[in-house]
């Protein structure tokens, strides 16, 4: 069977030590299917991490605790990926789709010679070929892409597959790496981290269901917080809201911002610009309230309310907490 | 600390406007490439060069901002449309062996071009491009041209020869330093795009833009193109477009009739 490596960042303290983060369980379940997942791990391996892979099916480890891999952006963690992927003769590199997950592919493929699909939104086995999925053109296109060459790099979306353990847990071996980095990996220094503060809400991203709030809400979140808080979704913005300075622009979601796809998305206050509709549309289900019944967002709209976001956000988000009693 | 004249080269592409509906294909489901401008995020690339030209006296004070694409002969636009906006000449690369190439071919061309402006001490980029969307192309020409990477800023400065920039991750802002020559993506945060003015439209005029064939720059048409790129696209369907459902006009309880419907749809 050919390796899959799949790379785990863990120069943070990302997560507890035992957990796995949900897009990595993810992709080690996605490297299953297609041959023998490797994990490849900037940072320590600690015991707790190492028997959590073990549980999704590991055989092998290998990680580097070198401090240039925290101290510069992006290109010494690519060169560690490249080196590994190399040294275990890996057919595919999995990554997830962050910027930093994209750009590590990006540089993954410049040192390998190899193809790189970015933003899958669900990967394949075909007879050994991966075959990536993804929506593209805002969203008004789905297609299938494969790399051409040795080996495939892929970044993948969050909750492309169903993070599932293996049948049967295995014992990974681990080995250190020394990286040798390329002497102009080592050029953009991180000179200071400022963790962001934590809403308490869903991860944008991650999360079932979104409320979005735009230009309409006039300042104050308010009211898409509350019908949030009611069912227990992420808050999301337009660029209008998040330029107004309402709320932090990683809250937005488009073209330039993130983009989503959960089961139910609520936007409020929204005109549906073209780039705001890149990140969101397709959502399984997307409601809209707006004051403008000549605004586009109703041309996409599943449930569409002709109103005012004040009157009826609050008004939902006490029916759904009285409903839950 | 000395801020002398610079040599800049900004990446600008010319894509489909997402205004109006885009369309894949053919036998490799390429992009439809009319009603095309030059990528708006790519304004923010050329706002950050002229800006970092202008602090260090423009181009009377010898700073040179050249706007490099790659892409058919009506990609000329997006370079004539840079030009208008401020930059002092234009780069074309146009060659019939190009169509169909993907990120990994694109950065390939690019960094030779990049290469034939050599000695250059900055190459700006958008953060993606508006069609593509892989934002890997950056990261990959760093790679090939052994420049720093100083992507995905939502603010930048060059100072001398340090360059700080501001990248607004999910957990954390990170602070970053490099030094010249390198590479710097820009997102939409970082700048306000200026719009061409008639003194600029008029002053393009005399501007020169030179096209490049991919003999010009000594690469291979067996290494770029449909052919020659390490990825293919096999499939591509349109998504059945959404359709409107149901829309209602709130009487007093829209609030409760939207409770009502996530509860049919089980979404509750
Ligand atoms: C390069 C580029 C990138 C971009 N990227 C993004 C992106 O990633 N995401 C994004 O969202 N935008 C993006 N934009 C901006 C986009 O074009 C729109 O300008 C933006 O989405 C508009 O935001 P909005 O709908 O909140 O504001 P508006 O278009 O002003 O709409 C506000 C809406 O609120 C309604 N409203 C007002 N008051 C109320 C009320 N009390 N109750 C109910 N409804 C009310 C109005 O009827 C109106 O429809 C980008 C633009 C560019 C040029
Ligand atoms: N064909 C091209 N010509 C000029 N610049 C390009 C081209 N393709 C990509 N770029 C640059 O690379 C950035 C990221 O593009 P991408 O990786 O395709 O999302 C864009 O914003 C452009 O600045």
């Amino acid at each position: 069977m050919t390796s899959i490596v799949v790379f785990i960042d863990r120069t943070e303290s990302i997560a507890s030590s035992a957990a796995l983060g949900t897009v990595t369980a993810q992709l080690l379940t996605l490297a299953r299917t297609a041959g023998e997942p490797v994990a490849v791990v900037a940072g320590p391996a600690d015991a707790g991490l190492v028997e959590a892979l073990g549980g999704y099916g590991v055989t092998r480890v290998l990680h580097s605790e070198q401090a240039e891999l925290a101290d510069y952006l992006v290109a010494p963690m690519a060169d560690l990926v490249a080196q590994a992927a190399v040294e275990v003769g890996a057919s595919a590199v999995l990554v997830d789709n962050g910027a930093q997950g994209k750009e590590i592919a990006a540089r993954v493929g410049v040192a390998l010679n190899a193809g790189v699909i970015t933003d899958a939104v669900g990967v394949e086995n075909d007879g050994g070929t991966l075959v990536a999925h993804k929506s593209v053109l805002a969203g008004s296109y789905t297609v299938s892409a494969r790399a051409v060459s040795d080996i495939a790099v892929i970044s993948v979306k969050a909750h492309s597959i169903e993070a599932a353990p293996a049948p049967d847990p295995t014992t990974p071996g681990v080995e250190a790496l020394e990286v040798a980095f390329v002497p102009a990996s080592l050029g953009a220094r991180v000179v200071k981290r400022t963790p962001r503060p934590a809403t308490g809400r869903p991860e944008l991203e991650n999360a079932r269901i979104v409320v979005s709030g735009g230009r309409g809400v006039d300042g104050d979140f308010g009211p898409i917080e509350e019908l949030a808080d009611a069912l227990g979704a992420a808050v999301g913005a337009s660029r209008a809201a998040t330029d107004a300075g309402w709320i932090p622009h990683t809250f937005q979601v488009g073209q330039t911002g993130k983009t989503v796809s959960p089961e139910l998305y609520i936007s409020a206050g929204i005109s549906g610009a073209i780039q705001q509709k890149a990140g969101m549309q397709t959502a399984k289900v997307i409601v809209a309230v707006n004051k403008d019944a000549d605004s586009p967002i109703f041309e996409i709209a599943d449930f569409g309310i002709v109103g005012d976001l004040f009157d009826v956000l609050p008004q939902a988000a006490a029916e759904i907490r009285k409903r839950r009693g | 600390m000395d801020n002398t004249a610079l040599n800049i080269v900004v990446l600008v592409k010319y894509v489909p406007d997402a205004q109006f509906d885009r369309h894949l294909s053919g036998p490799g489901h390429a992009l439809d490439r009319n009603e095309s401008i030059l990528s708006e995020l790519d304004e923010y690339a050329l706002e950050a060069a002229l800006a970092v030209a202008e602090s260090r006296g423009g181009a009377k004070a010898g700073n040179q901002v050249t706007a490099l694409t790659m892409g058919p002969a009506s990609a000329a636009a997006a370079v004539k449309k840079s030009l208008q906006m401020g930059a002092t000449a234009g780069v074309h690369v146009c060659d019939d062996a190009l169509a169909g190439s993907d990120a990994s071919a694109t950065s390939l061309v690019l960094a030779a071009a990049i290469g034939s402006l050599a000695p250059v001490d900055l190459v700006v980029t958008g953060m993606a491009s508006t069609d593509g969307e892989t934002s890997i192309v950056p990261a990959q020409l760093a790679a090939r041209l052994g420049l720093p990477q100083v992507t995905f800023a939502s603010s930048v400065q060059v100072d001398g020869t340090t360059v700080t920039a501001r990248r607004d991750g999910d957990e954390t802002t990170e602070d970053i330093e490099a030094s010249l020559p390198a590479l710097i993506s820009v997102t939409d945060q970082a700048n306000e795009p200026r719009y061409p003015n008639f003194k600029g439209i008029i002053a393009a005029k005399k501007k020169k833009v030179t096209t490049l064939s991919l003999a010009d720059l000594g690469v291979a048409a067996s290494d770029v193109g449909a052919s020659g790129s390490l990825t293919r696209v096999t499939d591509a369907a349109p998504r059945p477009p959404r359709t409107a459902g149901t829309i209602i006009t709130d009487s007093g309880d829209a609030g409760i009739a939207l409770v009502d419907f996530l509860a049919g749809q089980k979404l509750l």
